[in-house]
């Protein structure tokens, strides 16, 4: 008697699965709730969340004239490469998500878009600039642009804003990102102004305090603007010294600014700078804004760029799934259509600006980047959006 | 090209005037102790924490007192932090170092343990104050001087007369006064001089007194120059002042100071003029050249033992 009502519920758990399933689209997300950055975990369920109370309460989404709801799984990658890897394993082949969203940290969705593309499940990285993510994996997309897409941004805001005829660089040899952003501002003002128009490529390494030689250099080549990418805790080092060996040009940074403690460190010395980002909260306007205003009554706090550019990210698999035809039901053959949506995705208009993919080559938008002015009251402010062209 | 080099040589004064501050630290110690205290570079790093901490007691942020205008704090900060590291110094040594020597260790040992303690401190400081770095505030305004094409700044003139000043008065004290007698005496022969009546103790502790005062006082203004703090700020900065000691000849004065100022202009001139990434190359082969021709140091004398 007990055994064959046991079954019974069984049966009907069965069936109603797949039925329940069928009326849901299932995202997964592979992102870092504990481990050394779970802010940033934090910040992806928050705007997670916040995009599924919307969606869901507006009846879900349509797809093919029939409606279906949100249904996120959460996976916890402990901000670890291995993690990240089973976390993207068991989202894919056990929870058989339609697609991830995430890791956010080039170091973990490396190896997980390696698992995410053997096992042809559309997965997209919100927050990585590292190349390798999507390099030659046709199931991996990004939501940010590449570092080497803010050297030529900052060499043609330098260019247009300053007015800038000669320019000079101060950057961190021993680092990957200062080196190939620095590297890449040369190329892209060169381009811009002539070859020999980079009249200072100055370096040190990492742990110099002491940049008085460098900046001598620099303060005597008549540079008309300073690009140095490099990370909060030097920065402030960088500006102060470079004023007390009379230089008074503007000095551009790179989205290495925007972490950390930077204003808490630099003071008044960095007030007026520019520096080259994904998204800037002050002074956001539009859609931008609305999110902005929504996510801080929300959670009590200003959205940083993670969780802007994780809501545009499930935003732009969602606008995939609604143009990929009508969902089957084969796990295979419906991720395909997702990829070759996401793909085919054109002038997508996001909060962190709009976004296109190449029909070739690699799936990394081509998007605006935007330039934050550091205002008088030390906020990141919104100056302009420079895009590529 | 010479208003470069004209402000190349400022920037190098400036650079090695740290250099020398904290090789004098080393160089009393050794030359009383025949000890490479390797937690110097820490205790120079724990110099800086604490000139954060006095100034801003005395801006009045923690409330506890009124703040009071910049070049106040400075003053009362600069004694102050002086003697605050200069007790740092001397637990160290109680805690750790004179245990060792009344066993009558070999001084291996106390090197070794010298070496722990300043990993103790840097990451002593790394639990109970965290990563994060903190910023030095700005007691006083820059203000930058153009003669004739070359900036100096007054936060540049000071430190380079402090580190001048601090040499000619460490000199004066080892040669001039009655307890520098004493300390050359105990280097000398360590064991004759506590039977004529001198308390070795006493003039030990006042070296770790001196040349942590100093270590402190290089802190401060590292601080004040560089307004960053993190806690392992001192370790390179620490070994490099111990090898420019070295080259100065280790044990004396005016050895530390020149080797310091040494160092220091070899590694700006090399910024200034080739790239940044040849600087320890070239600034450590001339270095290891001197030693070659000269093995104590460009004004050592030579030892019986050295470590």
């Amino acid at each position: 008697m007990k055994k064959s009502l046991l079954g019974a519920l069984a049966l009907v758990l069965l069936t109603a699965l797949p039925a329940f399933a069928a009326d849901s689209i299932k995202l997964g997300f592979n992102i870092p709730m504990t481990g050394d950055i779970p802010d940033v975990g934090e910040s992806s369920k928050n705007s997670a969340e916040m995009l599924k109370k919307k969606i869901n309460d507006a009846g879900g989404i349509d797809i093919g004239g029939k409606k279906y709801t949100l249904d996120f799984v959460y996976e916890d990658n402990e901000s670890k490469a291995e993690s990240a890897l089973s976390a993207a394993r068991k989202l894919i082949t056990q929870d058989k998500v339609l697609g991830i969203i995430g890791p956010q940290s080039s170091k973990q969705a490396v190896p997980a878009g390696e698992a995410a593309n053997e096992l042809k499940a559309p997965m997209i990285s919100p927050w990585s600039t590292n190349p390798n993510t999507t390099k030659g994996r046709p199931f991996v997309f990004r939501g940010c642009f590449l570092d080497t897409f803010q050297g030529p941004v900052a060499a043609k805001f330098g260019t247009e804003e300053f007015g800038a005829k000669k320019a000079a660089v101060l950057y961190d040899i021993a680092s990957d990102y200062p080196k190939g952003l620095s590297e890449d501002f040369k190329a892209a003002f060169e381009k811009i102004n002539g070859p020999g128009s980079v009249v200072a490529f100055e370096t040190f390494t990492t742990k110099d305090v002491d940049f008085s030689a460098q900046l001598t250099n620099i303060a005597k080549s008549g540079a008309d603007v300073l690009f140095t990418p490099q990370y909060y805790n030097e920065v402030p080092l960088i500006v102060k010294q470079a004023k007390s060996m009379g230089f008074n040009k503007p000095v551009l940074g790179s989205d290495s600014w925007g972490s950390g403690d930077l204003m808490g460190l630099c003071g008044d010395d960095c007030k007026g700078l520019f520096f080259v980002t994904h998204y800037a909260a002050a002074g956001a306007k539009g859609k931008t804004k609305e999110f902005i205003d929504e996510y801080t009554k929300l959670y009590n706090k200003t959205p940083d760029d993670v969780a802007a550019l994780t809501w545009d990210s499930i935003n732009l698999m969602l606008d995939g799934v609604k143009r990929m035809g009508p969902i089957t039901g084969d796990m295979e053959k419906d991720r395909d259509a997702l990829r070759a949506a996401m793909t085919a995705t054109k002038d997508f208009d996001g909060i962190t600006g709009q976004m296109s993919f190449n029909p070739e080559g690699d799936h990394d938008p081509v998007k605006c980047a935007v330039v934050v002015k550091i205002d008088d009251e030390g906020k990141f402010g919104f100056y302009k959006s420079v895009c590529p062209n | 090209m010479l208003q470069s080099f004209i402000q190349n040589i400022f920037n190098a004064l400036q650079w090695g005037s740290f250099y020398s501050l904290i090789a004098l630290g080393y160089c009393l110690v050794y030359g009383v102790l025949l000890l490479i205290n390797f937690a110097h570079g820490d205790i120079f790093m724990v110099g800086a924490y604490i000139a954060f901490y006095v100034c801003m007691l005395f801006l009045g942020k923690f409330g506890i007192i009124p703040g009071m205008p910049g070049w106040l704090v400075l003053a009362l900060a600069v004694p102050l932090t002086m003697m605050l590291t200069a007790v740092v110094g001397v637990t160290l040594e109680r805690v750790a170092y004179r245990p060792l020597r009344r066993k009558g260790v070999n001084r291996l040992y106390v090197v070794i343990t010298a070496l722990m303690c300043g990993l103790i401190l840097e990451h002593a400081n790394l639990a109970l104050l965290g990563a994060s770095r903190r910023s030095f505030p700005t007691l006083i305004p820059t203000t930058v001087y153009n003669i004739a094409g070359v900036n100096i700044t007054n936060v540049k003139m000071g430190v380079i007369l402090v580190a001048i000043l601090a040499f000619f008065f460490l000199r004066f004290v080892v040669v001039k006064t009655k307890i520098g007698m004493a300390m050359r005496a105990i280097s000398y022969d360590r064991f004759a001089v506590p039977l004529m009546g001198i308390p070795a103790d006493s003039v030990i502790v006042f070296t770790f007194v001196l040349g942590s005062g100093f270590a402190g006082l290089a802190g401060l203004l590292f601080a004040v120059t560089y307004p960053v703090l993190d806690p392992y700020m001192g370790a390179l900065i620490g070994w490099k002042a111990f090898i420019a000691a070295v080259v100065g000849g280790i044990g004396s004065i005016r050895g530390a100071f020149a080797g310091g100022f040494l160092l220091g202009f070899v590694e700006i001139m090399v910024v200034a003029f080739f790239p940044s990434t040849l600087r320890d190359l070239i600034a450590f082969t001339i270095l290891l050249l001197i030693l070659s021709v000269k093995p104590t140091g460009l004004f050592g004398v030579a030892r019986r033992t050295k470590i």
